[in-house]
C-alpha cells in the first residue's frame, strides 16, 4: 500500500491513547506490527511527560501520525497541524474537525476548508471524514491522497454502521487509499472492513480498553490480514438456495 | 505584564516569547507554541513580542487516537 508515496506494509494503524500503562502500550504496538501510530498534542504539564512519551514512541520505529483531535474549527485544526509539524517533525497530519461534541462526527465543511489550506502548505493530510462520496471528492480536490471514513462514532465499538456506503466509496474511489477510522470494536468488525476492500483500519479504543490490550492487538492484526486476503481472493456471492458442493454426477442408486 | 499561559494567569517581566518561556521555567525542547491562536515557530520565538493580555498556548506530545 502506498500512502503519499510511502510504502506501508501493515494495514493496521494504531492509536496510542487510553492504555493502562506505557509498557502495555509498547507491547500492543509491537504485537500489532503497526508501522503508523497516532499521537496528539496537549498542554505542557509541569512534569514534562510529553517529551518522555515521544522518546518512547520513537523507539518503536513507527511513523508518527499526529492528529488534530478536539478541534472544532478549521482555524484551530490548521494551527494545531502547524504545531504538530514542528513538534513531531512530520508533514503527515490526521485532520479531525469535530462538528458535534456528543457524536464527534466530522464537520465536513470545515474539514474540506482546512484540508485545502494544509495541502497547499505542504501537509500530507489524512482526513477523518464521513462515508459521503461528494465530501470525498472535495477532499481529493483539496489535495488529499487518502480518505479515512468513519465506521461508527469514535470509541463506540459499534462496527460498521453503513457497510453499503463504504462499498460505494471503494467503487467510487478505486485508486485512493481508504482507511476506516473509528467505530471498530472487535476483530470481526475489522475483517468486515477489509473484506469490503478498505485498504487499512485505524483503531485505538478497541485495543486500549480490551482486558488484554496486547492480546487484542494481535487479534486485530490477524483479522486485518485475514480480511485483506479474503478480499484479494474475491469471495463468492451468497445465494438464496442450497447448491450441492459434492458432485451429483456418478451418484450411486442405492434405494 | 499579565499573560495567560495554558489558561493560567501569569505576571511576567519578559517582553518576548522566548524570554517568557525561560522566565516561566518552560525549558523543554519538546514543545510547540501559539500566541492568541496563531502558531509561532520555534525560530520566531526570540523576536515574538508579547503584550499585556496575550494568550499563550504551550503544547507537548500526548497520547492520541
Amino acid at each position: 500500500m502506498l500512502i503519499y508515496g510511502v510504502k506501508i506494509t501493515s494495514r493496521l494503524l494504531l492509536g496510542t491513547a487510553q492504555y493502562p500503562s506505557p509498557a502495555i502500550l509498547m507491547d500492543a504496538i509491537r504485537t500489532s506490527r503497526s508501522e503508523i501510530v497516532t499521537v496528539s498534542l496537549r498542554r505542557e504539564t509541569a512534569d514534562g511527560s510529553g517529551a518522555g512519551f515521544f522518546d518512547m514512541l520513537r523507539q518503536t520505529g513507527c511513523r508518527i501520525l499526529p492528529n488534530t483531535a478536539g478541534c472544532h474549527t478549521a482555524e484551530e485544526a490548521v494551527t494545531t497541524a502547524h504545531m504538530a509539524r514542528e513538534l513531531f517533525a512530520t508533514d503527515w497530519i490526521k485532520l479531525e474537525v469535530i462538528g458535534h461534541s456528543d457524536t464527534l462526527q466530522p464537520d465536513v465543511f470545515a474539514l474540506v476548508q482546512a484540508a485545502r489550506v494544509l495541502s497547499d502548505d505542504g501537509f500530507k493530510v489524512f482526513p477523518y471524514t464521513t462515508d459521503d462520496l461528494i465530501v470525498g471528492e472535495r477532499l481529493i480536490e483539496a489535495g488529499c491522497e487518502v480518505l479515512m471514513p468513519w465506521g461508527a462514532p469514535i470509541g463506540s465499538a459499534q462496527g460498521l454502521r453503513n457497510p453499503d456506503a463504504l462499498r460505494a466509496m471503494r467503487a467510487h474511489f478505486p485508486d485512493t487509499p481508504l482507511i476506516v477510522d473509528a467505530g471498530i470494536g472487535r476483530p470481526s468488525h475489522a475483517v468486515q472492513a477489509m473484506e469490503l476492500g478498505m485498504d487499512a483500519v485505524l483503531l485505538n479504543t478497541a485495543v486500549a480498553k480490551a482486558r488484554d490490550p496486547k492480546g487484542m492487538a494481535g487479534a486485530m492484526a490477524m483479522a486485518i490480514q485475514a480480511g485483506r486476503a479474503g478480499f484479494v481472493a474475491d469471495p463468492i456471492e451468497p445465494r438464496d438456495m442450497a447448491v450441492p458442493s459434492t458432485p451429483i454426477l456418478g451418484l450411486a442408486e442405492l434405494s | 505584564m499579565k499573560i495567560t499561559v495554558n489558561a493560567n494567569s501569569h505576571e511576567i517581566s519578559a517582553v518576548t516569547l522566548s524570554a517568557a518561556l525561560s522566565e516561566l521555567g518552560i525549558n523543554s525542547p519538546t514543545i510547540a507554541t501559539a500566541v492568541n491562536g496563531s502558531f509561532v515557530p520555534r525560530s520566531e520565538r526570540i523576536d515574538m513580542a508579547l503584550k499585556d493580555g496575550d494568550r499563550l498556548e504551550v503544547l507537548s506530545p500526548m497520547q492520541g487516537g
